[in-house]
């Protein structure tokens, strides 16, 4: 099949490739652009380890062409960290509240939240928790992550976090 | 998993769209969020060889008011459902049922024409659809033509929709101001379809039902209107008597399938426990 010309800003650079219409978002974010954060998890729309920002939006970059993506905004979990490597507020966070062990949902986990809090910036549990039922992981129980994001929350919002008592 | 070759299509116009269908025939799907047919198509169940993305057409997003109706885009998303000011006033039930369907990312994408189009017995909205008595807009080769909800579903992902036609809006008679409402799910988990669900919406006059219409979501091979319940209803005081007779009403239309949700019996039963909680809440609302 003839390949069709995409151009896309994928972490605030400009780039321009030639894909198959089939080849799916998160291959050519893996394969053709060597951007491995987005991890490839349940390949079925249901894990969320593929998540990326995609104008605005967050979604499942293996639920989508490429070629459908042309023109797009996109930012993946390579494009969270300042160029000089400060660790963007949700990063730390993880660290931080040890919000993961095996690490493979974290990239979709942190891109999710980051969107989340742009629409949100001062979630509450509840609205953390419906806000990434969208990502699974299989290792932590969620109890760390909700505490990563209400971290960064507090942080970008210029406020002491304050650990909620178990 | 990587789906078959297929040559890839963006109309810009609703016409030039059909015109694509028409001309491109069986081998062509148009595809909308795609959250349906993508993975269909990655485990090679479809292999469409001309895909027509909808993603480009202006003309099928926004949402308006038109007369006594609310007229909805099909390309509207779901999370543009949930966010807009016009329908949480006028038609909240929308976005109580958008909030249940797939997770955060889906509903980003997915859109409510492909919702109600597809077919799919486990979609939610054609339920509530159906329960609203809303209208789609169809548009083939031969123009537009208008098929209400409640005659569009005919078996499992078999619709009134002709080969080369699209949904291009859905149109809702707007419910009375003050109206009751309520959507219940039953669903194991994030992301699942219903094991059962229900669709209220009531209006009251003078302590009494006034209006009233249910529709039933993932009993049957199509979304059901559960039109001997709502007049059992009407004109009562949603006392239990009547609320029980309602339930036994609507559960004998269903005909669900046995699978991983669970046993016919049990998806019966739970629908008639949506039905009743859906009452519950829609009478609330409707401050009966």
């Amino acid at each position: 099949m003839a390949k069709s010309q995409v151009s896309m800003t994928v972490n605030g650079k400009k780039v321009e490739e030639l894909v198959e219409p089939r080849t799916l978002l998160i291959h050519f974010l893996r394969e053709q652009l060597q951007l491995t954060g987005p991890h490839i998890g349940c390949d079925t729309s249901h894990c969320g380890a593929c998540t990326v920002d995609l104008d605005g939006k967050s979604v499942k970059s293996c639920t989508m062409f490429a070629v459908q993506a042309n023109g797009a905004d996109i930012r993946t979990i390579e494009g969270m960290a300042t160029a000089d490597g400060t660790l963007h507020a949700l990063q730390e966070g993880f660290r931080e509240m040890h919000g993961l062990q095996c690490g493979f949902c974290t990239p979709g986990m942190i891109v999710r939240a980051y969107r989340l809090l742009q629409e949100n910036k001062n979630p509450t549990e509840d609205e953390i928790r419906f806000g990434i039922s969208g990502n699974l992981c299989r290792c932590t129980g969620y109890q760390n992550i909700v505490k990563a994001i209400q971290y960064a929350a507090a942080k970008i919002s210029g406020m002491p976090f304050q650990e909620a008592a178990e | 998993m990587i789906p078959g070759s297929f040559a890839y299509h963006r109309p810009s116009s609703v016409q030039e769209a059909v015109s694509l269908l028409g001309s491109l025939g069986d081998d062509a799907r148009a595809i909308a969020g795609g959250h349906s047919l993508i993975p269909m198509m990655k485990l090679r169940l479809a292999s469409p060889s001309h895909l027509i993305d909808l993603g480009g057409v202006a003309d099928l997003k926004g949402i308006r008011e038109d007369g006594k109706d609310i007229v909805i885009g099909a390309m509207t998303t779901q999370h543009e459902v949930i966010g807009s000011d016009l329908l949480g006033k006028k038609i909240p039930i929308l976005a109580e049922t958008a909030n249940l369907i797939a997770d955060p990312q889906v509903r980003y994408v997915g859109t409510i024409g492909g919702n109600v189009a597809n077919g799919d017995p486990g979609n939610d909205m054609p339920a509530v659809m159906m329960c609203l008595n809303a209208t789609y807009h169809a548009v083939g080769k031969s123009g537009e033509r208008r098929i209400a909800a409640r005659e569009f579903y005919q078996g499992a992902y078999f619709t009134a929709l002709e080969p080369g036609e699209i949904v291009t809006a859905i149109r809702i008679p707007t419910p009375a101001a003050g109206h009751g409402y309520a959507y219940e799910k039953l669903k194991r988990k994030v992301g699942d379809y219903a094991t059962a669900a229900a669709a209220v919406v009531l209006s009251a006059s003078a302590g009494k039902v006034a209006g009233c219409s249910i529709g039933l979501t993932n009993v049957a091979e199509t979304p059901l209107w559960a039109e001997e319940a709502t007049r059992i209803l009407t004109g009562s005081a949603l006392d239990a008597a009547t609320i029980k007779k309602a339930v036994a009403a609507a559960e004998a239309i269903t005909s669900p399938a046995s699978d991983g949700r669970g046993p016919a019996a049990y998806r019966t039963k739970m629908a008639g426990v949506m039905l009743t909680r859906a009452l519950a809440r829609a009478k609330a609302r409707a401050g009966l």
